[in-house]
């Protein structure tokens, strides 16, 4: 690639700038700042749109009562149960457990506080779940 | 990486860096997922390239986990009030410098961290151009967070002393011959150039398998870790050609030059790979036949970097 094929397009960068190696006139390589590239875009977007719809579709069940706030959230952050237990410093069966909306209701404000910690957020917003997408 | 040696006095560059770290490489594990994905990697984790480059360059280096944060929070301040600059690891989500569409559960980033003002710390990140600042709440989720492959528990590391910078013949040599040699003969398929041809076969089998989505999901991804992941571009390989070229002057060998320019435009192959790939993941493109193309680009790059790679090892 040479440094005046270095893509300066519109990506998930955000005005950041990346470096990039590239062949100067002289046939040398030098460090080219970009602005991105479209097709990392592409597939970057192939990636978050995934995440999203599935953050989407257990806010819509969490408002169903079909799951809890604390699923919703934990998607949210792009955790799995695993994680959230890892963090939370609560096993992972409880974690799968509390996970059901009839549990969570029940769960005691200490246990809610390690999950609302480990989800950066306070406890009362643990049990909110937006109405509208994200 | 080769921000950490400056500071301290050494004028390697990050192409140098890499090279001497034995960075190249590729990897395709379809077994062990990240994210739900399987592992794809155009280069070495980053703690076994500093490892293999503090090894070579002979440079003491000191690695320090912590079982909880305070500690690791001390510490840290400790050795920027000091005036040592360190490396950390950290997960990528907790990082707030990053756009919101970069940022995700992943645990193996690697930056620098050299000061701190207020309540924010000064950060070098290898994936932006300048410097980014991080406020001292976001750093220590990013330097603790849990659960996932690669937990960072707080790692830093840094030069211990920091010798005379040592002639570079024998470590470039060394490091250029292990990478050789393992793109062209670990024994297992799914590592070096082996690697590459083991994915090219699954790449064009993927729409039939496991669907159309899946395969979308699976090719976006590989695309992500080419050229999102770390710095310059196709999967590393422009960032060796530079190495290569550095390496030519200090070996005193003009036919590596030749080689730089050949994996350059083995570079350019992967980013034709990646547009490819970015039209299919669009839909703009006949899935079948795109799968196909694919595969054979791939191909293509597996026997110019044997055909390259062998002919290194030939050199030095």
């Amino acid at each position: 690639m040479k440094a005046k094929e270095v893509p300066q397009e519109i990506s998930m960068l955000e005005g950041h700038q990346r470096a990039c190696y590239a062949l100067g006139e002289d046939g040398r390589y030098t460090v080219v700042p970009s602005t991105g590239w479209e097709v990392e875009k592409i597939v970057n977007a192939v990636a978050v749109d995934e995440i999203r719809a599935t953050i989407e579709s257990a806010r819509q069940r969490a408002l169903r009562g079909e799951a809890s706030a604390l699923e919703f959230h934990m998607l949210r952050c792009h955790m799995t149960p695993a994680m959230l237990a890892a963090n939370a410093g609560i096993c992972k069966w409880r974690v799968r457990r509390h996970l059901r909306p009839d549990i969570f209701a029940g769960l005691r404000a200490a246990i809610l506080a390690r999950y609302a910690d480990a989800l950066r957020m306070n406890p009362e917003e643990l049990k909110q779940v937006p109405g509208t997408a994200l | 990486m080769a921000t950490l040696l400056r500071t301290r006095g050494w004028d390697l560059s990050e192409p140098m860096v890499f090279g001497i770290g034995g960075g190249l490489f590729f990897i395709h594990i379809p077994f062990l997922k990240v994210g739900g994905l399987p592992l794809t990697a155009y280069r070495d984790a980053p703690r076994i390239i500093l490892k293999n480059l503090a090894k070579r360059l002979g440079v003491p280096m000191r690695y320090e986990r912590f079982r909880n944060t305070a500690d690791g929070v001390r510490r840290l301040d400790e050795l920027l009030d000091a005036g040592i600059p360190v490396g950390l690891q950290g997960n990528i989500y907790w990082l707030s410098y990053f756009p919101a569409d970069m940022r995700f559960q992943y645990n193996g980033h690697n930056f620098v961290c050299y000061g701190r003002r207020d309540d924010h710390y000064l950060l070098s990140d290898p994936v932006f151009e300048t410097v980014v600042t991080c406020s001292a709440d976001d750093l220590a989720r990013a330097r603790f967070a849990r659960g996932g492959p690669f937990p960072p528990k707080g790692l830093i590391y840094y030069p211990d002393a920091l010798p005379r910078l040592p002639d570079l013949e024998q470590p470039v040599r060394m490091a250029v011959r292990d990478t050789c040699r393992r793109m062209l003969d670990v024994p297992i398929p799914l590592l070096g150039v082996r690697g590459i041809r083991y994915l090219a076969r699954r790449v064009g089998k993927w729409p039939s398998r496991i669907g159309e989505k899946h395969a979308r999901a699976n090719l976006a991804n590989i695309i992500r870790m080419q050229e999102e992941i770390g710095t310059g571009g196709a999967g590393f390989r422009f960032l060796y050609a530079a190495f290569l070229q550095e390496a030519a002057g200090i070996l005193g060998k003009d036919s590596l030059q030749d080689l730089s320019g050949q994996l350059t435009a083995i570079g350019d192959r992967w980013r034709e790979f990646a547009v490819l790939g970015a039209q299919v993941c669009r839909g703009r493109e006949n899935i079948e036949p795109a799968y196909g193309k694919l595969a054979e680009i791939m191909n293509d790059c597996a026997a110019r970097e044997q055909h390259l790679f062998t002919a290194l090892r030939s050199m030095v």
